[in-house]
């Protein structure tokens, strides 16, 4: 199970360490510095390492590493996860996760981690409960506990720990009962150059925010459940009525989680909502190149599309560029040589274009590879694969709650090759 | 306001003014100091010094202050461990106090403190806390008893946890199953040969109902104790399945592959028309793909999970080529097992797709990712026939790029292509040649070679090529030069007339100027074909190849199944099987999949099927290849024409092996290329020529008993005679006057790998005696008999019978002391007798235990001092190399040597049976008769016991 873990900066400074069971010495972080040197950039260091001795599992997360020390044989995925996991709660507790945040509450930080895992085990790792042990710091709270000497340690036992919804604690109370559901689709596409796709897939997730008093039922029913054959689940869903009655009965965890995910593939329920025309070349000779994109709606289903950008990041050789866009603004990096076309909305009438030259280096061959385009969008009131919700029942408690849903589609990894 | 603020204090006497603060009596201001020492701990400052001041804060109701004092206390109660007794006295009130929060965290606690004395105090509270009414703290409880088990594991069998913990299997809260059921899992891996984890179908009924209810954590656990059960029949199995299949769409991707292990493992017993096996199949595939979308290091996991299942089922992922497409950001690591598990997945229905996709990958960034897509194309044209052509036009395409290190890796793959398809693609070799100046890395300049001189007759200036190479013959690597040498014979017996100088000129280079082995010997064979029997050489050399296989990259068989059994776990991310790298006391166990019951055979029992998992020491995988090889050597000496594989070969052979295992990123072509014969020169008609001098001059002494592979490669290298293992005469264990007539002596002895106890047993009553049987009580190695006593005719009186027992280390493992001590039932038609006798430790010396030199560096530093044990030999007549080889018959293995100031150090290392490594240093002063040996291992206890071996060896 896991031993210990580290956090590691950026830079390569462990600044936190824990350990579940006896002391290993950070020395063992060598063979992830090294690994680390070697990798170059810190998102290609390989999860997984073997040492002599131990076996060290890592992720990269904000800018951080969260390193964990393993003896024995143990899934590799249930470590991963939970690192996730730790990654998660700082988040929520924090706001951020970065190494002045976590320097800032080192003591909270050690609670919680003495809280999640105990032995090697995880003990408690859902927010609700870990709420109810250790309070997320707030300015006002420390401000009161200073002055009546309380405690940020819940002196109870959480409810949540043992009944059977782990994830919801008890006595929930509110004055506003409601219930809120972000269907968030994410378009996965790779474009070639001629603008075909090669493979396009919709991740999409519900998330919920839920608050609701006492102990709620609740059912959400979608039109077109068909829709769904890869979904995965919170544990709060009951899965035999959903594979019975395709419907989502649950009772929620108190506040914001995500209710489930889901993943369609089939190329023709995978609609592309923009095309690309672009050309981007260098010459055999003469240190410049040319360089012309412009972007149409397509597939948009009557929405308009918005928050468009396109991320290219060119050739080392690049040294400058000079270019003109019809609309929005572009910027080019020097230093990590990312060309940023910020567009904004998509206006069919009059279609962006960005167009001019490309100096490179005097002397330098030309660019061996072709430059990416990463395109980012969003398209509001959208759910792309055409995914509806039908309706929200509540059972269990007598009040009537505010219900709403909303939909969103955005581009994931969305690149288009040339 | 933040915590930074307690890491601002850094002016001098620090230390004292916590320790002031700390004995404040206002509450507030208490707390704030505890915090300010746990922020110093937490940076690695040594807050020690404040110990009694911190255990005095603990006497609190504040549950904020008594939590930080135990996260100190845990941290530095093993440095102060008499100041830590202070503490047990809160612990053990704090263990019933009415809040079940605190009981749980006392106990929780007290488990972390690793204090000897501490455990003691700590059996009454944890056995109270195990049958606590509340759930929380027994499930706290189960945990603890896995820690105290790290720390003490006598003490918690002494106690009776473990019987405790398995009641707990049926508790009614599923949390608490689920932490019973992980606390075991642990506390097993340390004993392999225990059955902790008894799996009857009530069990595995409980288990499943847990799994529904608990955490998701608590599933992963349940789901990897599930997989070690075998089911009765295939409707057990079936009936398992449904009720895992739920979790495929659980959220946590850990969750999702331990159930897609249980489903692989368990489908093996569906019978394959069943419909619900088809089911089951199409209801696999879309969780794998979702891992895929998940953070780039579960991706990672999932991929290399992936690659093994698709080997074991193709048809479960061949319809998702797509979701392995690259994306030009994912990392490295990423990128290059998608592209591995599309060339696994790639067929003639999607081939189209694939090499346009490859092709694309060619033109990236990435140099090494760039190499393995110009291979993989390669690939692909090997595998899918169909594509060939298209295959060879784009590496061609390639070629045109004149990309360093894009033209090379392509020169590579195209001599694979022609290996498979030979007198097809030669129309490109003219391309090919225009390159040749480029070329700078070995691996592609051999293939160059290789190429020019099997085409030499087409070739018009192939002498001239292959004389451009030759000038700078000595700065080629040993690859080049080979291949060189090669070449040229073939240009030769192709070419004979133009090319003589040339072939002499590579002669003389290779056998005269050169001090690689290979090299030599290579050149002496040709020279001497070439001499006595042209049209011999012809036939040898330029022998029709042995066309090359497809995929010499899977992973062998039964290591998949092993690998498969082992799906979400290191072992599955290594491609490794556990017992390649679990090291020392944790034992392994051997994991095979279900027989299905649709082939007809009757469904293994639970003890011998992989339920219990057969537990089989770790190092039983090399030795058996050892054999296997050894063996090989001596069948094809006998006939002196043929002869074994050439012994560069044979460690290649391991080594390829290793490598494939390892499936590390260039294996991936390596292991391909090495069978064509590109490297070893003419073919593998030739190999059979090359083998033979090294090989023979070993076979004389391939006779004596010892006859593993080790000690072979070892006398070859000149350290010594060889030596059987050491093995003590025979004493007499059982007297006739206890035996009621019947006396027994004997003496243990490890021949050819397998321990053996020899016995000769006399029959001093006046009545025949018959019926003979053997039976050993647990002990320390889990020795246990093989087979049964073959005393096949009745004794008679009078009348004695020598017997050899073969014996094997895989049975119950209990502690004796002395910890070789065997307690042995024999019975016969009179009675049953009972005696025990001590056997020497060496017989447990396997024949696998040289460990590799860097590895004994980083063990023996990595192994505490305290560990370390000094004997002396006395009286021991022999020189530092005698000595070596006297051990290493005992399979005592000598990895370095060292002398300083006349003095002789041996570094050795031992392997016992049950994978224990013991590191020695035996330290020779000429003309001095004493011996010190220096011995360290992780489990001291055994030193003592190896240490007499070491003397009983050196002296007889």
């Amino acid at each position: 199970m896991i031993h210990s873990l580290f956090l590691v900066s950026h830079s390569g400074d462990i600044f936190l360490e824990k350990h579940w069971k006896s002391v290993i010495s950070r020395s063992v972080c060598d063979y992830f510095l090294e690994a680390k040197e070697k990798a170059g950039d810190p998102e290609n260091v390989s999860p997984v390492l073997r040492t002599p001795h131990h076996y060290i599992i890592s992720i990269y997360r904000d800018k951080l590493f969260f390193v964990s020390v393993t003896l024995t044989e143990v899934p590799p995925l249930f470590v991963i996860e939970f690192l996730h996991r730790v990654a998660d709660t700082f988040q929520d507790y924090f706001g951020e996760c970065s190494e002045s945040v976590i320097k800032d509450n080192t003591v909270t930080v050690y609670e919680l981690l003495e809280e999640m895992l105990d032995n090697g085990f995880p003990l408690a790792t859902e927010s609700n409960v870990l709420k109810e042990m250790i309070r997320p710091p707030n300015i006002l709270r420390s401000v009161v506990n200073t002055l009546t000497g309380g405690s940020n340690v819940g002196g109870t036992l959480p409810t949540g720990q043992l009944s059977n919804v782990p994830w919801r604690r008890a006595g929930v109370k509110y004055t506003n009962n409601e219930a809120y559901f972000d269907v968030i689709e994410e378009i996965d596409a790779i474009l070639d150059k001629s603008g075909t796709t090669v493979f396009a897939e919709i991740q999409g997730v519900i998330e919920a925010c839920v608050k609701l008093t006492g102990m709620p039922d609740l059912t959400l029913s979608f039109m077109n459940p068909r829709l769904l054959d890869d979904v995965s689940f919170h544990p709060c869903v009951r899965f035999k009525r959903w594979e019975s009655e395709r419907v989502l009965s649950f009772i929620p965890p108190d506040g914001n989680f995500r209710l489930m995910s889901y993943h369609v593939s089939s190329q023709n329920l995978v609609a592309i909502p923009v095309y690309v025309k672009q050309n981007i070349s260098f010459l055999e000779t003469g240190s410049c190149g040319r360089l012309d994109i412009t972007i149409g709606p397509k597939q948009t289903m009557g929405k308009m599309v918005e928050s468009l950008m396109v991320t290219i990041p060119m050739p080392k050789s690049v040294l400058s560029v000079n270019l003109t866009a019809t609309q929005g603004t572009y910027t080019f990096d020097v230093t990590t040589k990312v060309l940023l076309w910020d567009i904004g909305k998509l206006n069919p009438q009059k279609l962006p274009n960005l167009k001019g030259s490309l100096s490179t280096q005097t002397g330098a061959p030309k660019p061996e590879e072709n430059p990416s385009l990463n395109i980012d969008l969003k398209i509001q009131q959208l759910a792309i694969s055409g995914l509806k919700v039908s309706r929200l029942d509540m059972y269990g408690e007598k009040y009537k709650p505010f219900k709403g849903v909303k939909y969103v589609t955005k581009a994931g990894k969305f690149q288009v090759r040339t | 306001m933040t915590d930074s603020k307690y890491f601002t204090t850094t002016k001098k006497g620090e230390i004292f003014e916590l320790k002031a603060e700390l004995n404040s009596d206002k509450k507030e201001k208490k707390k704030e100091a505890v915090k300010k020492v746990i922020a110093s701990m937490t940076v690695g400052k040594d807050v020690s010094a404040l110990f009694p001041d911190v255990v005095n804060c603990m006497q609190t109701d504040n549950l904020e202050l008594k939590k930080l004092v135990y996260l100190y206390l845990m941290n530095y109660a093993k440095s102060q461990p008499d100041m830590a007794i202070m503490a047990v006295n809160t612990f053990v009130k704090d263990c019933e106090d009415p809040n079940p929060l605190i009981r749980a965290l006392a106990v929780r606690t007290m488990g972390c403190i690793r204090v000897d004395k501490i455990t003691e105090y700590l059996c009454e509270p944890l056995r109270k806390c195990l049958k606590d009414e509340d759930p929380y703290v027994r499930k706290t409880a189960a945990v603890c008893v896995a820690k105290l088990h790290d720390i003490n594991a006598q003490l918690v069998e002494d106690q009776g946890f473990l019987d405790t913990l398995k009641d707990l299997i049926s508790d009614s809260n599923p949390m608490v199953v689920a932490n019973a059921v992980a606390a075991l899992s642990e506390i097993a891996e340390s004993h392999p040969n225990s059955n902790l984890l008894d799996l009857n179908p009530q069990t595995i009924n409980k288990l499943l109902t847990a799994l529904n209810e608990c955490t998701e954590w608590g599933q992963i656990f349940i789901l990897d104790c599930l997989a070690n059960y075998t089911p009765r029949d295939d409707r057990e199995s079936q009936s398992i399945c449904e009720r895992v299949t739920p979790r495929l769409s659980h959220a946590n991707s850990a969750v999702v592959l331990s159930a897609v292990k249980v489903l692989m493992k368990f489908m093996e017993m569906l019978p394959k028309d069943l419909d619900y096996y088809g089911t089951l199949l199409k209801k696999l595939a879309p969780p794998l793909v979702t891992l895929l979308s998940a953070e780039p290091e579960l991706q990672y996991v999932a991929l290399r999970n992936i690659n093994l299942i698709v080997q074991r089922r193709p048809e479960i992922l061949k319809h998702e080529m797509k979701v392995f497409f690259v994306k030009y950001n994912d990392p490295i690591y990423v990128k290059l097992e998608k592209l591995d598990i599309m060339i696994r997945l790639a067929s003639q229905a999607n081939i189209a797709q694939v090499l346009a996709e490859l092709k694309e990958y060619a033109t990236e960034v990435d140099v090494d990712f760039v190499r393995k897509a110009v291979r993989a194309i390669g690939r692909c044209a090997i595998k899918v026939e169909q594509s060939a052509e298209r295959c060879v036009s784009t590496l061609l395409d390639l070629i045109q790029t004149k990309v360093n290190y894009v033209v090379q890796e392509a020169i590579v793959v195209i001599k694979d292509i022609f290996r498979k398809y030979p007198n097809k693609y030669e129309s490109v070799i003219a391309t090919l040649c225009e390159n040749l100046d480029s070329l700078d890395e070995p691996e592609a300049r051999a293939a160059m070679i290789w190429i020019v001189g099997e085409y030499a007759e087409r070739i018009d200036n192939a002498d001239e090529l292959l004389e451009s190479f030759l000038e700078g013959f000595h700065d080629e690597s040993t690859q080049v030069q080979l291949q060189l040498l090669t070449a040229i014979v073939k240009l030769f017996l192709k070419k004979p007339t133009e090319t003589q100088e040339l072939v002499q000129q590579v002669l003389s280079l290779a056998t005269q100027d050169s001090d690689n082995p290979d090299l030599r010997d290579r050149g002496y064979i040709y020279w001497r074909l070439l001499s006595t029997d042209p049209v011999a050489a012809k036939e040898v050399v330029l022998a029709e190849k042995p066309l090359i296989s497809e995929e010499t990259d899977l992973i062998e068989p039964t290591l998949l199944e092993e690998l498969i059994c082992h799906i979400g776990t290191l072992a599955s991310v290594y491609h490794k099987p556990p017992s390649a790298f679990v090291e020392g006391s944790r034992g392994v166990q051997h994991k095979r999949l279900p027989g299905s019951a649709g082939s007809g055979e009757s469904v293994e029992s639970p003890d011998t099927g992989s339920a219990a998992g057969v537990p089989d020491a770790p190092p039983a995988v090399i030795p058996s290849q050892g054999d296997l090889l050894g063996d090989l050597l001596n069948l094809d000496l006998t006939p002196p024409a043929t002869s074994g594989p050439p012994p560069p070969a044979t460690s290649g052979l391991q080594l390829g092996a290793m490598d494939l295992l390892g499936g590390g990123l260039d294996s991936l072509m390596g292991d391909e290329s090495e069978p064509l014969g590109g490297d070893l020169g003419g073919g593998s008609a030739m190999g059979a020529g090359f083998g033979a001098p090294p090989a023979a001059t070993a076979a004389p002494f391939s006779a004596p008993v010892s006859g593993g592979l080790d000690d072979l490669f070892d006398l070859g290298g000149g350290v010594g005679m060889p030596m059987g293992a050491y093995s003590p005469p025979k004493t007499v264990w059982l007297p006739a006057m206890k035996g009621k007539g019947l006396e027994i002596s004997g003496t243990f002895a490890r021949r050819g790998g397998v321990i053996q106890m020899e016995m000769t047993l006399t029959n001093k009553a006046m009545s025949v005696m018959t019926d003979f049987a053997i039976q050993f009580n647990r002990n320390s190695f889990g020795l246990a008999p093989a087979g049964p006593l073959q005393v096949l005719t009745p004794l008679s009186p009078n009348q004695s019978i020598e017997v050899s027992l073969p014996l094997s280390t895989v049975g119950p493992v209990m502690k004796m002391d002395p910890l070789n001590n065997l307690q042995v039932a024999v019975k016969n038609n009179i009675d049953v007798f009972y005696f025990s006798c001590q056997y020497p430790i060496s017989m447990l010396f396997v024949e696998d235990g040289k460990m590799e030199r860097q590895v004994f560096l980083a063990t023996w530093k990595d192994i505490p001092n305290d560990n370390e044990a000094q004997f002396q030999i006395k009286d021991c007549h022999l020189s530092s190399d005698a000595a070596s080889s006297k051990l290493q018959g005992s399979n005592i293995f000598t990895i370095a040597k060292r002398t300083v100031d006349g003095q002789d150090m041996l570094y050795q290392s031992v392997k016992l049976s049950n994978g224990i490594w013991v590191l020695a240093e035996l330290r020779v002063q000429t003309g001095n008769p004493i011996f010190t040996v220096c011995l360290k291992c992780r489990a001291p206890e055994v030193s003592q016991c190896v240490f007499q071996s070491y003397e009983a060896v050196l002296k007889n």
